[in-house]
């Protein structure tokens, strides 16, 4: 029933050089294998972490023809964001405000909806020419500009173009101090 | 027929050699105060064992029908509510047994406080015990983002925001938090990922190593004034005093399994009257009107930032969480030797008692927070009528002027509206008409709570505006008068 215990102290010993030299081949072979065993699965998982921080290429939504904004005023502009998934559902539906400064000059300027402060949508109030956030109380005028309350800076703005008589704006993502939505806009 | 089944028994015990292995730590004694009376302080560790059984079975439960995917998430939610046989039953118990895991954890960790338990030569307990309750808030976060519903959904644009405020490397983390650039599927997953596998994962191993360790170091023994820990002597104390003691599996464990069951008795019957919390409704980002409020373990937080001004808040959300993190695990390192008692340890009771009531006052404040404005109050809450019924042309114009231009979403009248500003109820009584004009025009000076309305307003409106306001006050009560340093 008992066992033999190998003892390493009472094992015959080998002829030691050719051994040794045998022993420590083993070993460099076990901590290289191991090693790249170990890069393989990790290097690209690590990649595959890392993916979320892949620039995605910039997309343009159309908002429609240029007469749907009159001039001086803000209008809410709604779309199905392309940067989105599949199965993003209504979660991808999303706003901007579009401000139409010149019909004849075709100059607009399109903020985002996410409140400067910490990113909950803000309201057009058109009578008082205000935006207003639900969540902290951000103020800002029909500019952009922050007019009170806590926001650190004025509302984020996308980057537009006209193309064929529309007005087209450039997907915007989720906007955060560091990560603003036009060049102009990085600090 | 039981030598039977005991042959049985042993056939398997000679391989899996538990009664050389299991049993003894199940039946391993702890000090026999311990065991006694005082064992009643002791029981809120198992009891949030207990509930984490719960969550892991409920949990199971409702990945059998959740789907983690923006499209159907709100969908699925809706069918476990009405549908699925006990399926309200299941998220309402996963609510409910979730919270009072973080109440259990709470109160182990003041009782483990209070009787300086954590000392010597359990720091190490005390250190995963940190990291244990840092896991169970994490997973109430990560869970309440899979309610969506737009709670959630802006819930987590706020963390995306918050999460942007890192120096230097924000964006970084905010496309690592959300994993993508748009808040949808990848953030959902995400989310999914770390409710379902990632935090649970950690917390199941840093639970291995809390109670490998209440098993290696010993159950403290109630603490006696005077009686001091000396690293040096405490081993050997411990040791004796084991001597007397009794087994945990038998009458030591009874008070643990009572009280275990009586907090899901407790739990169970929340979860039955309460019902399920949520979804209030499918997520549309295109829709504006949101006000995000964190679930309870967080309101305090929320309840500060309320009361803080903006420059404080990046360093009060990303640094000051971090500052009471350290704190608690630096706890074991401060002291880890001398009096257990809370009796002799007056400012170890005291800061509890300060933690609690600040944690409490700042968790009503986070509540009540008049924080955001009302946003329909506008057209929602009409001037009241008694405060009109004897206005002038002029006063009346105003008061249209007062809704029109959104005052009311911060300015109650009457106790309804926003409560971000003052209540103008009786205004008039308190400033004089140009000291309004200046109000409403430049608004709070230096960037304040209040907008200047100046530019978004002409004169005609102002001075409508201005008799409404003056006109504010008690019939019997004078309009405030000007001194003579005031500026006209």
């Amino acid at each position: 029933m008992n066992e033999p215990h190998l003892n390493p102290q009472t094992t015959p010993p080998a002829p030691p050089a050719r051994r040794d030299f045998f022993q420590t081949i083993l070993h460099w072979t076990t901590y290289a294998a191991g090693g790249v065993a170990a890069a393989a699965v990790g290097l690209p998982f690590v990649g595959f972490l890392l993916g979320s921080l892949r620039k995605s290429p910039e997309k343009w939504v159309s908002l429609g023809p240029l007469g749907r904004f009159p001039q001086g005023e803000t209008r809410l502009a709604t779309f199905m964001s392309p940067l989105g998934q599949a199965w993003d559902g209504k979660a991808a539906h999303t706003g901007v405000y579009v401000r139409c400064l010149d019909k004849d000059k075709q100059q607009f300027v399109i903020f985002a909806m996410n409140c400067a402060h910490l990113g909950c949508p803000v309201s057009w109030f058109p009578q008082s020419g205000l935006f207003m956030c639900p969540c902290h109380g951000g103020v800002y005028y029909a500019n952009g500009e922050c007019a009170s309350g806590p926001p650190p800076r004025g509302l984020f703005q996308c980057a537009w173009r006209v193309r064929d008589g529309r007005l087209e704006v450039q997907a915007p993502h989720y906007p955060t101090l560091q990560n603003t939505l036009r060049a102009e806009d990085q600090s | 027929m039981k030598r039977w089944v005991m042959a049985i028994g042993d056939w398997f015990d000679a391989r899996l050699r538990v009664r050389e292995s299991i049993l003894p730590m199940l039946t391993h004694p702890i000090p026999a105060g311990a065991a006694g009376p005082m064992g009643w302080w002791y029981v809120f560790g198992s009891a949030s064992l207990t509930l984490l059984l719960i969550q892991i079975l409920t949990g199971i439960g409702l990945a059998l029908v959740y789907v983690p995917a923006p499209d159907n998430a709100y969908s699925s939610l809706l069918a476990l509510n009405y549908d699925v046989p006990a399926g309200w039953f299941l998220r309402a118990l996963h609510y409910y047994a979730g919270s009072g895991m973080v109440v259990m954890v709470l109160a182990h960790m003041t009782q483990v406080y209070l009787h300086g338990s954590y000392k010597y030569p359990r720091e190490l307990t005390w250190l995963a015990g940190v990291l244990l309750l840092l896991c169970v808030l994490g997973m109430f976060f990560t869970g309440q983002i899979l309610r969506w519903d737009p709670d959630a959904y802006w819930g987590l644009a706020v963390g995306g925001s918050m999460a942007g405020r890192v120096p230097v490397m924000g964006s970084w983390v905010v496309d690592g938090l959300l994993g993508g650039p748009i808040i949808g599927g990848n953030a959902l997953s995400r989310f999914f990922a770390l409710h379902v596998f990632v935090i649970p994962g950690a917390l199941l191993a840093v639970l291995a190593v809390h109670l490998w360790l209440v098993l290696k170091c010993g159950i403290s023994e109630p603490p006696i004034p005077g009686q001091l820990v000396d690293p040096k002597t405490y081993d050997a104390a411990y040791e004796k005093e084991l001597k007397t003691g009794v087994p945990f599996l038998g009458e030591a464990m009874i008070k643990d399994v009572l009280f275990s069951a009586l907090v899901v008795i407790a739990v169970v019957a929340l979860a039955a009257v309460l019902g399920p919390s949520g979804p209030t409704a499918p997520v549309d980002p295109s829709m504006t009107g949101a006000s995000p409020r964190p679930e309870w373990p967080f309101l305090w937080l929320f309840g500060l930032l309320s009361l803080s001004p903006p420059a404080t808040e990046t360093f009060i959300i990303l640094v000051f969480p971090a500052i009471l993190v350290v704190a608690l695990l630096l706890v074991p390192f401060v002291s880890n030797r001398g009096e257990r008692s809370p009796r002799r340890r007056p400012i170890a009771v005291l800061s509890v008692v300060v933690i609690y009531a600040v944690a409490g006052a700042l968790t009503y404040q986070g509540i009540t927070a008049a924080w955001s404005p009302h946003m329909i109050a506008w057209s929602g809450a009409p001037v009241p009528e008694d405060i009109v019924r004897r206005s002038s042309p002029a006063e009346l114009q105003g008061a249209v002027v007062f809704q029109y231009k959104d005052c009311r979403n911060c300015h109650a009248l009457e106790g309804k509206g926003g409560l971000r500003g003052p209540d103008l109820t009786d205004v008039g009584k308190r400033l004089t008409r140009n000291q309004l004009i200046d109000q409403v025009s430049n608004g709070t000076p230096g960037g304040g709570l209040m907008p200047a309305y100046g530019q978004q307003m002409p004169d005609a409106e102002m001075t409508a505006l201005a008799d409404f306001l003056v006109s504010l006050r008690p019939p019997d009560q004078p309009p405030a008068h000007s001194t003579g340093t005031e500026q006209p």
